[in-house]
């Protein structure tokens, strides 16, 4: 037996990247051999409801530093469950839930100040929290805070991530690696001259501005979160049995990213995000996707960043400009290099 | 998209590259003999050839290789040992965020972590520092990297640490490397492609003597994939025309001399001794240890470290067929290892290699370099 599968035996903090481990142990523990809405392992389950769907979904924030540049743990456990329900054609959260596990000695003024932003997103969502519940636990069991929000929503036609076919567009809605890189920067106390703001924002409003305006040629959305961007492709690509060509000089990234993460040998595009989405559109509908997405604040950098081809699979390539390269699966957490 | 005062990169030039490359594919073609073989010695080139892919569009006939330049993969296994031992003796180590998941001769630091050890990753020594700071407990940094981060380590020892902090120095030196391989009898180097980070520090002339014993070019590049294109360029010119010179492609950050004040903090502080490089070979001079005057802050020397109990595992029969070794020296690449992609993956790492996100076999799995060509 190598040192390896000995290491493989116990939870490492790449289970919870995002990344290939994490979909392995979903796969081989969580999910073991189980069928039904939860074994598609999309943004949330699928559930019959007269014409149209029940979406139901749940996520659990944890995030180091709790308040950091253009957000805090109360937006960010808003916006991920109203994001989950969004890419799966939900625009119209009926409600969450959210349980809160507490550190002993945690401050209540911290706390109502994280209360008030997740109001400010149900706001902004147009939802709000229907019911809750509240665990404290000792100090040094828990990191400061845990928040687990629910969300269920009704969605009139589902949108999966599995839905991608050969010609596709992909398009993204904004400047790709905010979120992970201003986390990463506050986390370790890293300054660039430049200040990075997290993206972190509901999405439903933009969402259901691109389905008013061509719900039927949209073909498979997901947010690019822990993993980023190549783990939302890797994801969508595998599911929807196609390759996907992305031309790296087309991605939207905001020099202070670009420029920090040069910095720390970081690819953009594994960074986290958690204000943008990825859509595939029917080549013919682009123009009016990127319209409806240019004119809502939150879609102005919106831009075709790839295309669908029927050749690999599962795999994507990238055209730096310079040559080709495969995209990998991101896998365990982001390190920077030492040299 | 209008964070003024962010200067774009003018070294990312697709046009340019264009050229380069072509002048390259002339010149390869004018020494008309396959294959060219060049050597590295940076992870960060590798990083940079690979995350650009620019292989794709080397000639055909040009074999770049990395050499041992990726400073987690040569950390030879006694010294993972070491930082394993004393982690599980009770102490806290911090490091580098690669040297965590390195395989000792039994386990890594984390399966250390996991057994409930105490260990952190830093992005620098003064982090480390600043850690060890918050507490009286006993905290020792295990410090690697070559020139590039013995420096810092050298500087933030001269600057004074708190007395509850000590360093594991598992610092390695390029150049006397380099004289290695050149001498390996199935060597088939024809030039090396200097770091040009390392050189900011040690100068370009450091190489003049190397030049001049091997009568091999050597020229210094940077990381854009214009550096790394307009050196090849400058480096198989050399080959053609038979001069062994050293070159500078880097001028905007490396002078001959380098920076003086940070090679005399490095010396200052560390002392070259003979050592092995993990897979390769001992080479003489090519580690750094703390000199006499810093024992109080050697952890070689503050603590007995117990490796006894380690030892008890026998490497697997996996690792005996790992080829990292033959890899970093040149003499393979690592489509021609049985182990690639296939029992050794990032995941389940067999070497070194496979770490570390400077290390070829990870960088060429990461970027599914042979994928492609298999």
């Amino acid at each position: 037996m190598t040192m390896a599968t000995v290491t493989a035996q116990k939870i490492a903090m790449k289970h919870g990247a995002g990344g290939r481990s994490m979909r392995r142990l979903i796969e081989k523990v969580f999910l073991n051999g189980m069928t039904g809405p939860a074994a598609a392992m999309d943004d949330g389950a699928v559930i019959p409801f007269g014409e149209q769907f029940l979406i139901f979904t749940t996520d659990s924030h944890v995030i180091h530093p709790l308040v950091f540049p253009g957000g805090d743990i109360g937006w960010l456990s808003v916006a991920g469950t109203v994001n989950d329900l969004a890419m799966m054609g939900a625009t119209e959260p009926l409600g969450l839930t959210c349980g809160m596990v507490v550190e002993e000695g945690f401050s209540i003024e911290d706390l109502s100040r994280i209360q008030n932003s997740i109001r400010a997103a149900c706001a902004d969502a147009g939802t709000a929290i229907v019911a809750g519940d509240t665990k404290v636990m000792r100090r040094g069991e828990v990191d400061g805070l845990i928040i687990n929000t629910s969300g269920i929503g009704i969605a009139p036609r589902v949108v999966r991530d599995s839905g991608l076919r050969p010609g596709d567009q992909i398009i993204v809605t904004g400047t790709i690696g905010d979120h992970g890189m201003a986390v990463m920067a506050a986390r370790h106390g890293f300054a660039f001259g430049v200040p990075l703001r997290s993206d972190v924002a509901p999405l439903n409003g933009l969402i259901r501005a691109v389905l008013d305006a061509a719900g039927g040629s949209v073909t498979a959305m997901k947010d690019p979160t822990r993993g980023g961007v190549a783990s939302a492709l890797h994801e969508m690509a595998g599911k929807s049995g196609v390759g996907i060509v992305i031309d790296e000089s087309l991605l939207p990234v905001r020099p202070a990213v670009r420029a920090a993460a040069d910095v720390l040998g970081i690819d953009p595009l594994l960074i986290a995000n958690e204000g943008k989405a990825l859509i595939g559109v029917e080549p013919g509908a682009t123009g009016i996707v990127l319209e409806a997405l240019r004119s809502h604040p939150h879609g102005r950098d919106a831009a075709v960043i790839g295309r669908c081809v029927e050749e690999s699979p599962g795999s994507i390539l990238l055209d730096t400009g310079f040559g080709q390269r495969l995209l990998s699966e991101p896998d365990g957490e982001l390190l920077p290099r030492i040299c | 998209m209008s964070d003024a005062g962010v200067l774009e990169l003018k070294f990312r030039d697709t046009a340019r590259a264009a050229q380069l490359s072509a002048a390259l594919a002339r010149t390869v073609q004018e020494i008309g003999r396959a294959p060219v073989s060049v050597m590295h010695v940076c992870g960060s080139h590798e990083q940079a050839i690979a995350r650009f892919g620019l292989r794709t569009n080397f000639p055909r006939d040009l074999d770049v290789i990395m050499g041992p330049g990726c400073p987690v993969c040569i950390t030879d296994q006694p010294e993972v040992d070491e930082a394993v031992a004393l982690a599980r003796q009770g102490i806290r180590i911090a490091t580098y965020g690669d040297m965590v998941r390195v395989p000792g001769s039994a386990a890594s630091l984390a399966d250390a972590q996991a057994d409930g050890a105490r260990v952190d990753v830093v992005y620098s020594i003064d982090q480390a520092i600043a850690l060890a700071r918050e507490s009286d407990e006993p905290f020792v940094f295990f410090g690697t990297g070559f020139e590039t981060t013995a420096v810092a380590t050298a500087a933030a020892i001269l600057a004074g640490v708190p007395p509850n902090f000590s360093v594991l120095s598992a610092h390695k030196y390029i150049p006397p490397v380099m004289e290695i391989v050149a001498e390996m009898p199935d060597s088939r180097i024809e030039g090396f492609v200097a770091a040009g980070h390392a050189a900011t520090i040690t100068g370009w002339g450091v190489f003049e003597a190397f030049v001049r014993r091997h009568g091999i070019p050597v020229v210094v590049a940077g990381f854009e994939p214009l550096d790394i294109l307009a050196a090849l360029a400058r480096l198989v010119e050399l080959i053609r025309d038979r001069q062994a010179t050293v070159e500078n492609m880097f001028p905007r950050c490396v002078t001959r001399a380098g920076n003086v004040v940070a090679q005399r903090q490095l010396w200052e502080v560390f002392a070259p001794i003979g050592g092995r490089w993990r897979g390769i070979a001992h080479i003489p001079n090519g580690n750094l240890r703390l000199r006499d005057d810093w024992a109080h802050v050697d952890a070689r020397r503050r603590f007995s470290i117990d490796l006894h109990a380690l030892w008890d595992s026998a490497p697997s029969l996996l690792a005996q067929q790992c080829v990292c070794g033959d890899i970093m020296s040149g003499l393979k690449n690592p489509s021609e290892c049985a182990l690639f992609g296939a029992e050794c993956i990032p995941d389940s790492p067999v070497g070194a290699c496979m770490v570390s996100s400077e290390g070829t076999c990870r960088i060429w799995h990461e970027y599914g370099i042979a994928r492609r060509s298999a």
